[in-house]
């Protein structure tokens, strides 16, 4: 199973070209802030439109400049730089938000395995006490496993993370490596992290790109 | 001296319904959709707040009056006639407050970081469901606010609706139309009744909104 995509896509400053294949593990786009990174990024999630190019995620066509599949449809799991946890539902909320929009969710046998699964996502990510809690009033590093478990209770076919790590503090940050690296391997989702720190890259990699002015310098 | 209230609890409240439906539709496709003209779309909500409320009047006369373009319409294709009812008194209040409404749920709107929306995309929410459940609660308290400053503004429009509805005991008397009228004829304790209904009424409104406001702000 295939993970393809490459994207042109004109920016202000600079146009992204970009072209990369890879079927599992985490393939890691490194570069500094700026580079076109998250841009690549949301032309995979289908949230920004390339100019033109092709993806494909695990050997479905999802966008050639003739197909363009809405991003709701493409069943990719995005954790953004912030997290966008929703303030206004708690952290249960949140991560069950993505599995009720899914067509099974109206059938009650189905809806219950969805559930459960998404109770023992929760307790795998040690979020199960933070159930009744809003996002504003939990730590970085609790609202970080949420987005990931949130991202991931949908089951996607591909794994985004943009800069996943960069709002917490050095201390959480190192809980958090291990953390990851823990569900890495448990998980097996092919995953795209985007980050500017080389020990992530180091850490996490299974391939990895590096990118300045919106185009690959080394691979 | 009950039936100017009851007009202008009625009048603002039917005003208030129809200043959100135009407010939100306005407010979501001006700020999230690239339409053509955009600010001059913007413009033309926004001038009957800028515009004497006897101009917003007398060019509502000119629309709905018999021989206006809206008013021949209704006239000839439902028999209904709208300057000087209740109709009228409703259209005035509601043009002339849409606006606030409109401001106040467009920077609501645009409070709102984008990236919610997205998220909900992501997770497998379409345009409409990501609008209700994550734009639209988040953008609560300053739709709200729109509300209320809509409703009180619709309650105390008095320069439009004198033009447009006229100052028929009632039928079409709102309670700024009977203080001026009690003014005018000596009545001064009715004017004083109505003038304190108004002042406690308001102040109850923003008293509630403002602690309501912060109670409901949500933490990022």
């Amino acid at each position: 199973m295939c993970t393809y995509f490459k994207i042109k896509k004109q920016l202000d400053r600079f146009s992204v070209d970009v072209e990369y294949s890879f079927d599992k593990g985490v393939l890691v786009i490194q570069g500094e802030s700026g580079a076109g990174k998250t841009t690549v990024l949301n032309c995979i999630s289908g949230l920004k439109q390339p100019d033109e190019g092709k993806v494909i995620i695990e050997e479905q066509l999802v966008f050639d400049g003739k197909t363009n599949i809405p991003v709701r449809n493409r069943q990719v799991g995005y954790l953004f730089q912030n997290y966008a946890l929703f303030p206004n539902m708690t952290v249960e909320k949140n991560v069950t938000y993505g599995i009720k929009n899914k067509k099974e969710y109206r059938d009650r046998e189905k809806r219950k395995e969805l559930l459960d699964y998404a109770d023992y996502i929760m307790e795998t990510f040690g979020i199960t006490h933070l159930k009744k809690r809003y996002p504003g009033n939990i730590s970085g590093g609790e609202k970080q496993r949420v987005a990931l478990a949130r991202a991931i209770v949908t089951q996607p076919r591909l794994l985004l993370l943009d800069e996943p790590f960069s709002a917490l503090d050095v201390k959480t940050k190192e809980v958090v490596y291990e953390e990851f690296a823990a569900f890495k391997e448990t998980l097996g989702i092919p995953t795209i992290l985007i980050t500017h720190d080389p020990r992530e890259s180091e850490l996490f990699a299974d391939h990895r790109i590096f990118m300045k002015d919106g185009t690959i310098q080394e691979q | 001296m009950l039936a100017p209230v009851v007009l202008s609890l009625k009048v603002a409240a039917i005003a208030t319904i129809f200043a959100f439906i135009l407010g939100v539709f306005f407010a979501y496709i001006l700020t999230k959709k690239n339409v053509p003209f955009k600010s001059i779309w913007e413009t033309i909500l926004i001038l009957p707040m800028i515009l004497p409320p006897s101009i917003v009047g007398y060019l509502l006369l000119k629309l709905f009056g018999k021989r206006g373009p809206l008013g021949a319409f209704l006239l000839d294709t439902f028999g209904v006639q709208v300057v000087f009812t209740w109709v009228a008194c409703v259209i005035a209040a509601c043009v002339v407050a849409l606006p606030l409404m409109y401001q106040n749920v467009k920077a609501a709107f645009q409070s709102v970081d984008e990236t919610y929306e997205l998220a909900a995309q992501t997770l497998g929410s379409g345009e409409w469901k990501a609008f209700w459940t994550v734009l639209f609660p988040l953008a609560r308290p300053g739709v709200v606010s729109g509300i209320i400053l809509t409703f009180a503004r619709a309650m105390g429009e008095f320069g439009a609706t004198l033009m447009l509805a006229g100052n028929i005991e009632g039928e079409t008397q709102t309670i700024p139309t009977a203080i001026y009228y009690a003014v005018a004829t000596g009545k001064e304790d009715q004017a004083n009744t109505l003038v304190a209904v108004m002042t406690v009424f308001s102040f109850l409104m923003i008293f509630g909104l403002n602690a309501w406001l912060k109670k409901k702000n949500y933490k990022v």
